[in-house]
């Protein structure tokens, strides 16, 4: 029998306790299950592993990829190769963290509390926003309830998001809001930009939030002067997606007067893992509190007036207030929070400046490069961070291929998402690539017939 | 043993550093010509600055600071906090799995699509079902998505007068609060005497409106619903379907099957049932699985398997869409592999085996001792009442307390609702009978504190690191994020 070793009752265990409970034998006590409803047969699974074998087997599925490790990567998107110090894997494998659940017993889960309270303090302090939660399952979940918190803050419907939105974020969105029945809109482009004109024409009195992003989904850090107080005039409330690590260099949300920051926090030192687990996160100004989805954990005291931590402003929440709940969120990525926490106590403000200063340095230098080359141009104008569109003079998909035959894992394929732009790729260059990897990937697509 | 811990913004001097980066290779241009300076942060970055020294003491602290599965007994109901295999992690850090990036060409993920598509062939075979979706994120998360599966087949067919979803009473406030995310109403269901579904309560409540009934089964009293098969026939005979939410599959693995009981579409809590760690909140992983019917309207994309190769397959017209911004969380899903290949089907059968026999050792202990309400077989937990206790001055929540320093997570306390002063305990399979006898103990010495002075009970915890807190402050003046000005 498999996973013996997870299982201490011995068989004069399981006979005491039955004579102890006054049951004859383990079947007697799942007796209440309808005799046709019972599995008259084991299940038809595979033999079980011992645990050498399953590391093998699992370590070859694990071999059968082409990891980052294998190639350096130019794919971006929302998930990126950033450094990952080599602390935080020591810090949230403590299992103390690891193996506990939400805390709802505080006396016994101040570690957790506390690097909630501090990661919440962080996000602030990143966003200029006044709260954060505890984290949400993504960045594309994140940005769905933050709409929906609009929604509820203003009690209209309508949501307006811009096509420069992650197209990943955005088809999350539309999932929720079509469950929901909820208008969603969409402002078209204009050079790789939210159209503020077309903007301005869609914002009526109907219209709960405006959805953006910054940089937005190209890597374009774009033009938000005025935008703010055209969504304030309308009553309605201005979301935005960043990318953290954007933000020890680009304005903070609260610059350019966002409500709601949200957005995706796996570059905060959490490995890309094939797309989760990632981390959402949602911090706003404090009036938005009550529309605040999932954990917060506040500060108080204990009955000697220490002071302590707890999760708080639980009339928000499911388990208290059912049908009710600002969203039906439970779980979330806790342990991912923590990591994230790590991330930004070890790098520090000078750290992480140094790691976007990086990002916009070496992915200046790849434009640079490939835009000389024939038929690789830049598709907008602008100002970038670390990302970039491009225009290739191929099948965005066969290139990749090719790349991958030469070692480098290529951009972002880009005509799935934008057809218009076909043939297209998004590159993404962090501080993990060397001046040598961009140059071997600039003379193969160079290269590239 | 009592005493504060300070903040890491209390930490650290300024010019301290915690890590190390490349210096910069490429030729470096001045940032103005990069980004405008219209465009460029003004507000100040007040970050702690530490030495990694600083960083790895803090943390660890905090660490010894909280109590997790492998600190102690954890049995808290409708949590299945089971034992987290080591190997679990060790197969979830391999860089070939951590390492991939969601976008890479398929020819490269040919790994990481196989073990996505073994998972649900297993999960299938284990529930029932005939399709699985792994991209749900969390338990909730699978609700969610479940829920628009079942709105999108009755959208499908042009049923759209159906905007109700019935829940029982004892159902997880996850449910009611999923169905009003999916714009549905809420319609509750009452228990019976038997604690279970009150079949005449339900067959008035559906209705030609009915979307759907969600049930847990065993139910958080840790019941069975023996009329399942009369419930499935009530819902489907009204056009309605049967969701069976997945918190308690722990009970029941290798002895029936949700899908041959009559539900459509299921959720699972991989960090449940599966032993994936529950990580101080997450990340879980909710997987959802459906019967062939279902199985169109399910999020893209979903994995298969033609011609030796493994693929994302995108073109499912009638899908919800995405729910996830990828497929969910796949380093969880890693976890939950490596234990369903390493449990087999006997394996399986056993957890739940020993799962039920614990729950039903401790209830027997227990109910000598402690108010019973639902006095039959329990499946993989059991809910005591401290009604009694309450009376004598101390109820659920201070007896949760007196276990803290007892060395005990306490059970989870005042859920169900329909139970008052509710101790919801669930111990799992991986317990020891001495860890049952000790905890069964602990209890006992409370219960017999509590007659001697309820008063000091009610005044708990004791020895924590921490006393009791006030929680009411804490949700009158939130105080959400630490100020530097708070202290100085």
């Amino acid at each position: 029998m498999g996973g013996e070793h997870y299982l201490p009752l011995t068989p004069d265990d399981r006979e005491k306790m039955l004579e102890a409970i006054g049951a004859a034998s383990v079947e007697e006590l799942f007796s209440d299950i309808p005799q046709k409803l019972r599995l008259d047969k084991l299940l038809q699974l595979p033999p079980p592993l011992s645990e050498p074998e399953a590391y093998k087997h699992i370590s070859s599925l694990a071999g059968k990829n082409i990891s980052l490790n294998d190639m350096p990567s130019f794919l971006g998107g929302g998930v990126y190769d950033h450094f990952v110090p080599a602390i935080i894997k020591h810090i949230t494998g403590r299992s103390e963290f690891y193996t506990s659940y939400t805390p709802y017993q505080p006396e016994i889960s101040q570690g957790v509390l506390q690097a909630i309270f501090e990661y919440q303090t962080m996000l602030c302090m990143l966003t200029g926003m006044d709260v954060a939660n505890a984290s949400m399952y993504d960045g594309g979940t994140a940005v769905a309830e933050a709409a929906i918190m609009g929604c509820g803050a203003t009690r209209r419907s309508k949501v307006l998001v811009s096509r420069s939105v992650s197209p990943f974020y955005r088809h999350v969105m539309e999932s929720y809001f079509r469950s929901r029945g909820l208008p969603l809109e969409e402002i078209p482009l204009r050079d790789g930009q939210t159209d503020l004109a077309a903007m301005e024409k869609a914002i009526d009195s109907d219209v709960a939030a405006v959805v953006l992003q910054q940089p937005n989904f190209f890597g374009l850090v774009e033009e938000l002067t005025g935008v703010s107080d055209l969504v304030h005039e309308h009553k309605a409330v201005l979301v935005a997606a960043v990318d953290p690590l954007s933000l020890p260099l680009l304005k903070a949300p609260v610059e350019y007067g966002v409500d709601i920051a949200v957005g995706e926090g796996q570059g905060l030192g959490v490995p890309p893992t094939f797309g989760g687990p990632l981390l959402g996160f949602i911090a706003a100004r404090e009036k938005f509190i009550r529309q605040m989805p999932g954990r917060i954990a506040g500060e108080t005291v204990d009955v000697e007036g220490n002071r302590a931590y707890v999760l708080t402003l639980q009339t928000r929440e499911q388990h208290i207030r059912r049908e009710k709940a600002a969203s039906n969120i439970c779980s979330n990525e806790a342990l991912v929070a923590l990591a994230a926490s790590v991330y930004m106590a070890a790098l520090g403000p000078a750290g992480m400046r140094e790691v976007a200063e990086l990002c916009l340095q070496k992915s200046a230098y790849a434009r640079e490069k490939i835009t000389t080359i024939k038929g690789y141009d830049l598709l907008f104008d602008g100002s970038y961070f670390k990302e970039f569109p491009l225009s290739v003079p191929g099948d965005p998909a066969k290139i990749n291929e090719e790349l991958i035959r030469h070692g480098i894992i290529g951009g972002l394929d880009l005509s799935s998402y934008y057809p218009e732009l076909d043939p297209a790729m998004l590159v993404a260059v962090t501080e993990n690539r060397s001046r040598e990897e961009i140059d071997r990937f600039v003379s193969e697509l160079e290269g590239w017939k | 043993m009592r005493k504060e811990k300070a903040l890491i913004f209390e930490l650290g001097r300024s010019g301290r550093k915690g890590y190390s980066l490349p210096p910069c290779d490429v030729p470096v241009k001045e940032l103005d010509e990069l980004i405008p300076h219209k465009m460029k942060r003004q507000l100040s970055l007040d970050l702690p600055e530490l030495s990694e020294v600083e960083v790895i003491r803090h943390y660890t602290e905090l660490s010894t600071r909280n109590f997790g599965v492998d600190t102690g007994f954890y049995p808290l109901g409708s949590c299945t906090m089971k034992y987290n295999p080591k190997i679990n992690e060790e197969t979830a850090a391999l860089p070939g799995f951590t390492r991939l990036h969601p976008c890479q060409p398929e020819s490269t993920v040919q790994g990481a699509l196989e073990l996505l598509y073994n998972t649900e062939q297993l999960l299938k075979e284990v529930t029932g079902m005939d399709r699985v979706t792994l991209q749900p994120a969390a338990g909730a998360h699978g609700e969610l998505t479940g829920l628009m599966v079942i709105q999108a087949y009755h959208r499908t067919r042009g049923d759209h007068k159906r905007n109700k979803v019935l829940i029982p009473l004892s159902a997880h406030g996850t449910n009611p609060a999923t169905v009003s995310m999916a714009g549905y109403e809420v319609i509750q269901v009452p228990s019976d005497a038997r604690g279970l579904v009150d079949l005449e309560a339900l067959r008035a409540a559906v209705d030609e409106t009915t979307a759907a009934l969600m049930l847990t089964n065993p139910s958080t009293l840790g019941l069975f619903e023996e009329d399942i098969l009369e419930i499935a026939e009530i819902i489907h005979q009204a056009g309605g379907l049967l969701y069976y939410d997945g918190a308690n599959l722990n009970a029941i693995m290798g002895y029936t099957r949700p899908g041959d009981m009559g539900f459509d579409v299921v959720h699972l809590n991989i960090h449940k049932t599966f032993s994936t760690p529950h990580g101080g909140g997450g990340p879980g992983s909710g997987p959802v699985g459906v019967k062939d019917r279902l199985a169109s309207y399910l999020p893209v994309p979903v994995v298969e398997h033609y011609g030796g190769r493994f693929v994302l397959n995108y073109d499912l017209p009638d899908s919800i869409g995405k729910i996830h911004s990828f497929y969910g969380n796949f380093g969880v899903v890693v976890k939950a592999y490596t234990y369903l290949r390493m449990m087999g089907a006997e394996g399986l059968k056993q957890v739940s085996a020993d799962a039920v026999l614990n729950a039903n050792y401790l209830m027997n202990l227990l109910k000598k001792t402690f108010n019973l309400p639902y006095d039959r077989i329990c499946k993989h937990e059991f809910v005591l009442s401290a009604r009694p206790e309450k009376k004598k001055g101390a109820g659920a929540g201070d007896i949760a307390k007196a276990l803290l320093d007892k060395g005990f997570h306490p059970p989870t306390v005042y859920f169900p609702l329909i139970v008052e002063e509710a101790l919801m305990i669930e111990p799992t399979e991986t317990e020891t009978k001495e860890t049952l006898d000790a905890f069964a103990a602990a209890m006992e010495d409370i219960a017999a504190a509590i007659e001697e002075d309820a008063g000091r009970v009610a005044a708990g915890p004791h020895t924590t690191v921490v006393g009791r807190l006030d929680e009411v402050r804490a949700a009158r003046n939130p105080v959400l994020r630490w100020r530097e000005s708070q202290d100085q």
